[in-house]
């Protein structure tokens, strides 16, 4: 039954892609929604993404400082440590999840709302291919804001180690600034980047499906926004699992 | 015109129209009545292509709607407005922009003209001086006027309405009823409204369907309501003590 249901999901999934990849019908109203988009989904996220990665990275500092550094690790090792976390995993994949909750939820209780007020159908009466219009630049938009979402991350995370650094005195400047510089590798940010495209594909595609195919009122939106979020998140941490073998082999 | 061919639906097994099959003329405002659960708003559904008959066919001026390709029916569904019963304009569009949003996909005018018509159909309405108001702004009754303006802002062949007075006080009920029978009669379009209101069915039914259980059980138009012996029509259309009184007298006269 379980598979039967998932199976059924999956199939609506790729039957809602199937109409959301299409010309749009205008390219001037594609190109609207699209800067709308960037701006509600990314722009707007600057803000929740800069806070957390640099109060993270600043953490991340002074964790590996107290719990991995001994007499017996070279000194640089925080700073080391700190920039492999912040590129590998924390500013793709874990900012992803944050993104998820926070974007993945504005989706589909957006479009969740507009489907039980009937603007949907609205759109669809008028001969408008409602997918492709409310569908396709919010994933446009993700994808392009969140590559950008990841790079500020990576920085917000290292600022947020040097303060710690500073201010704290947990670690002396030159120290970190070997230990971020130490065999510094340019592949991992692009791991990283490339990682956060699946990602905003994942959360803004599976996000529109649970809110496009809201059936009721109010109460199956909240559903719908919950499903949202949990399902884009597990699908983000399965997705990491297989993008980081791949990546990094 | 719109012709409706032995439309069969089913949900799950369950039938909820059986057999319904009626044509509606342009120019005039059909009525479509009934109970809840008696089957207009999916009958309306299927017209509108939001559904799909399980059986039977709806024809738009003789080209079968329900054969069309997806790709025919977007363009045939370019021709048609339609009115929700909550308005479903977009929130987060002005009021000037929810109308210019038809001419906006599909007219091909430039910025000036599409203004220009928008404005020109919000006028008709009676609503100038709105454009840069927003839907949560404004009544319920306007909101149901911007829904009209919107509906007719590409001249569509096909209005549809479902369930317009719904929530509206009587007075503004009776002005948008006038404002839907007048642009039909104008725009020579043909006009299919799902109704409960009565004020609907004596003022505007130039042709009344009443639906019962998911069968038609009656055809006709607002003076043969009064004079009609069927008992569902009655029970339903002169449900008080009072209308019934009201067609008692009319009926002695």
């Amino acid at each position: 039954m379980f598979i039967l249901n998932w199976l059924s999901h999956f199939g609506r999934y790729l039957q809602l892609m199937g109409r959301t990849f299409a010309i749009p019908q205008r390219w001037h109203m594609f190109l609207r929604s699209y800067r709308l988009e960037m701006v509600q989904l990314g722009i707007n996220s600057i803000g929740i993404v800069l806070l957390i990665s640099f109060f993270i990275g600043a953490v991340i500092c002074i964790q590996i400082k107290v719990n991995i550094q001994s007499a017996w690790m070279p000194r640089f090792v925080t700073g080391y440590v700190t920039r492999e976390i912040l590129l590998l995993e924390f500013s793709s994949s874990i900012m992803c999840l944050i993104l998820a909750g926070k974007v993945g939820s504005n989706i589909a209780s957006e479009l969740g709302t507009m489907r039980v007020t009937q603007q949907i159908d609205a759109l669809e009466i008028m001969g408008v291919n409602s997918a492709n219009y409310l569908i396709f630049p919010k994933i446009m938009g993700l994808l392009t804001m969140i590559p950008l979402l990841t790079t500020f991350s990576i920085f917000a995370g290292i600022i947020g180690a040097y303060c710690c650094a500073w201010i704290g005195g947990i670690i002396n400047q030159t120290d970190l600034t070997f230990g971020l510089q130490y065999s510094f590798k340019e592949w991992f940010v692009w791991c990283g980047i490339i990682k956060s495209f699946f990602f905003a594909f994942i959360i803004a595609s599976v996000s529109s499906y649970w809110g496009y195919n809201v059936e009721g009122g109010s109460v199956e939106v909240g559903r719908a926004s919950t499903s949202a979020v949990v399902s884009s998140s597990v699908l983000v941490l399965f997705s990491d699992m297989f993008l980081t073998q791949m990546l990094t082999k | 015109m719109i012709e409706l061919q032995d439309v069969h639906k089913s949900f799950y097994g369950k039938e909820v129209l059986r057999g319904i099959s009626a044509t509606f003329e342009d120019g005039k405002t059909n009525l479509i009545i009934g109970q809840s659960g008696s089957g207009k708003t999916v009958l309306m559904r299927n017209i509108v292509g939001l559904l799909d008959p399980s059986q039977g066919q709806i024809l738009y001026d003789g080209i079968n709607f329900t054969a069309l390709t997806k790709e025919d029916k977007m363009k045939l569904r370019q021709k048609m407005g339609m009115i929700f019963q909550s308005a479903a304009l977009f929130d987060s569009l002005s009021i000037l922009d929810n109308v210019m949003f038809p001419l906006d996909m599909f007219s091909g005018w430039n910025f000036r003209e599409r203004k220009k018509r928008a404005q020109f159909c919000l006028s008709r309405v009676n609503l100038e001086g709105t454009d840069n108001k927003f839907p949560g702004e404004i009544s319920g009754g306007m909101q149901k006027r911007v829904a009209i303006a919107r509906a007719i802002a590409m001249n569509p062949k096909y209005l549809f309405c479902d369930e317009p007075n719904s929530g509206l006080d009587p007075k503004t009920s009776l002005v948008i009823d006038a404002l839907i029978h007048d642009i039909t009669e104008e725009y020579q379009m043909t006009t299919i409204i799902n109704t409960h209101d009565m004020n609907s069915v004596l003022g505007i039914g130039d042709h009344i369907l009443f639906l019962r259980n998911g069968i038609k059980e009656w055809e006709g138009t607002k003076y043969d309501v009064v004079q009609s012996g069927n008992e569902h029509l009655n029970n339903f259309v002169f449900a008080s003590d009072m209308l019934r009184q009201v067609k008692d007298h009319i009926e002695i006269k």
